[in-house]
């Protein structure tokens, strides 16, 4: 493959060979800039506490133990605030995806009647909002605090998305396939669903992700609008545990004592923050192969 | 298309009357040839009027007094009342400067690094190890505000955590002085784990932008004798300018508009000075004890124009920069 790939390939030079290696080796620092950290946490969650807290982890697992998840599989909120997490971003992400079809298959219609003033419509909130308080003042008087639709509901339509989409509709989409649907008779409905939307996966699935990332991680949100905590996600019950028993450097006995104490939540959490984030990172292995194509879309102009 | 000449080619003048006409029977063909499209675009319309458009309607009582028995129409007009108690507030200074600050760090430290970071990730020839970099790089963006705070605070913490650690595992004796209480260090805290999360996803744009760059420049540069140095400077750097220029400006335009999130679960009685932003101050102001609506309204209302001024301005400015090239509208 290398030698038919570029047979007239100009030799490389010294300094060129020279370049190579200092470019790779400010990309090695990056990568073990990026990668420590979290190489730290995954060691960590996997080791004792009394390790961690001695400092003994510094790049892998020290006295391995399952300790932590043990303790994170019996905790019972985790796994409601699990369920409802997935719950949240699998039934929003559709309902976001669709809204999202639903608004960028029209405005990608160039003969559209009222193409203009929908895109108008889409635009302004980009820009201008009514803000935290007064969109609490709404929600509270259409009675919908407290319930898991306003947190399905709220971020339905993204712009940016909708823009993602209609650009891919409109530049990755043979106008033709339209045209000669309509003359097979074919409705908007038809075309969308049999012949647009399945020669649209790359964009789907950018889109999708977006979504589905923004539903996992979401916190504001439910942190203003949920009351009851069996319909708290698990990011709100993330937050309650990580900032539970902080340890004030003035409030402690020796460090003996105090490490054994904290070893235990020490770990624990490091095994929460590996199980609540593993799931939505694994997502993005799979959209690989669609993403580099979905995101030039959003920076071309339509 | 040629209605405005009409009278003149047409052997009989068109009233006035006729056109009205004759546009409203197109109107209604045009309407019923594309009902279907009016049909799903109802939907998402629906969800923007109620909830993008609806909590305009609220605005008003960053003018008013608002209490819940009246409602938002029968509530008493205030005039400019809660904007003077805003900037008649002894912090208020404080509080825009923490903003601006906050996000001319984070614009200064973290956006030239994506764009270092894409020119080396293309000039690398080793595809596999390309690769490798990115994907990784990626990772951290999708840690969650909740985490990324809660990995700062256990990594941070002078007694159990690794900086505490590494500072007696050279030598230090007892605790270090904790950080993540110390006003000073809170703006270089959250700059550097935000450039720490993002910057791997923010060159995603600049690779996209190079990727564009037609080979065949690259190949007459390398007939001139051009070597790869050369040709990241004249040849790739060039090529992504615009880009990054845009994206420059866009990000000059909401310099207003801190995250609230992760500001708001770094924040701590003890570095509240320095991390008192707007967005944050709406909410404590608005949402917390006691809640005054109105004023976190006022004070939400001041942020969104001078953030939608800012846009404005800046949009402008690209206009004439690209003569009508780039606009965002």
């Amino acid at each position: 493959m290398g030698r038919l790939k570029n047979p007239n390939k100009i030799k490389k030079s010294t300094s060129d060979r020279v370049l190579q290696w200092i470019v790779m080796s400010f990309l090695v620092v990056f990568l073990i800039i990026i990668l420590y950290p979290l190489i730290y946490i995954v060691s960590s969650s996997f080791s004792s506490g009394q390790a961690v807290t001695s400092g003994k982890v510094l790049l892998w697992p020290v006295d391995f133990s399952l300790d932590g998840y043990k303790i994170v599989f019996d905790y019972e909120t985790v796994w409601t605030g699990y369920a409802n997490t997935i719950f949240y971003t699998v039934v929003g992400t559709l309902m976001n995806v669709t809204a999202t079809i639903l608004a960028a298959y029209p405005l990608s219609r160039r003969n559209f009647q009222g193409r203009g003033f929908y895109a108008t419509l889409f635009l302004i909130p980009m820009f201008f909002g009514g803000g935290l308080i007064p969109t609490y003042l709404l929600v509270s008087s259409l009675g919908l605090t407290n319930t898991r639709i306003i947190i399905l509901l709220l971020g339905l339509v993204g712009t940016y998305n909708v823009v993602i989409m209609r650009t891919f509709f409109r530049n990755s989409v043979p106008g033709e396939l339209w045209d000669s649907a309509r003359i097979d008779g074919t409705s908007d409905f038809g075309y969308l669903t049999k012949i647009l939307l399945p020669l649209s996966k790359p964009v789907i699935a950018v889109v999708s992700l977006y979504y589905a990332v923004g539903h996992w991680n979401s916190f504001f949100k439910e942190m203003i609008y949920l009351r009851d905590r069996d319909m708290y996600p698990l990011q709100l019950i993330l937050r309650e545990i990580l900032n539970a028993t902080t340890v004030d450097a003035s409030q402690m006995g020796s460090a003996e004592e105090l490490a054994a104490m904290v070893g235990a939540t020490d770990v624990m959490k490091f095994a929460l923050i590996v199980v609540s984030t593993v799931p939505i990172m694994l997502l993005y292995p799979f959209i690989q192969k669609f993403f580099e194509k979905g995101v030039m879309l959003g920076s071309l102009k339509g | 298309m040629h209605v405005d000449n009409a009278p003149m080619l047409a052997p009989q003048p068109v009233t006035k009357g006729d056109k009205r006409r004759k546009s409203f029977y197109d109107l209604k063909r045009k309407f019923l040839r594309d009902w279907q499209l009016h049909l799903m675009i109802l939907i998402p319309v629906v969800y923007l009027l109620i909830f993008n458009y609806g909590p305009m309607y609220g605005i008003q009582i960053a003018f008013k007094d608002y209490r819940t028995r009246d409602g938002i129409w029968g509530s008493e007009f205030v005039g400019l009342k809660w904007f003077e108690k805003f900037f008649n507030y002894y912090r208020v200074g404080d509080i825009i400067w923490n903003t601006i600050s906050l996000s001319l760090y984070s614009i200064v430290a973290g956006f030239p690094i994506p764009v270092f970071l894409a020119l080396l990730l293309n000039t690398v020839e080793h595809k596999r190890f390309k690769k490798t970099v990115q994907t990784v790089s990626y990772m951290p963006h999708f840690i969650s505000v909740t985490i990324m705070v809660g990995i700062l605070n256990m990594v941070f913490s002078p007694v159990n955590g690794l900086y505490g650690n590494l500072f007696r595992l050279f030598g230090g004796s007892g605790f270090p002085e904790d950080i993540r209480a110390t006003e000073a260090a809170f703006p270089h805290l959250y700059t550097w784990s935000g450039i720490w999360a993002s910057v791997g996803w923010s060159t995603i744009i600049y690779t996209a932008a190079l990727s564009a760059v037609s080979p065949e420049l690259h190949e007459a540069a390398q007939l001139d004798g051009a070597s790869r140095w050369k040709r990241v400077l004249h040849v790739d750097l060039p090529t992504i300018m615009p880009t990054v220029a845009i994206n420059l400006i866009l990000r000059m335009g909401d310099i207003l508009s801190v995250g609230f999130e992760k500001v708001y679960m770094m924040q701590t009685a003890l570095n509240i000075n320095a991390s008192e932003v707007i967005s944050t101050y709406v909410y404590s102001a608005g949402m917390g004890s006691p809640r005054d609506y109105s004023y976190g309204t006022a004070v939400g209302l001041f942020n969104s124009l001078v953030s939608l001024g800012l846009v404005l301005l800046t949009n402008w400015i690209c206009k004439v920069l690209t003569d009508r090239e780039v606009s965002i509208f």
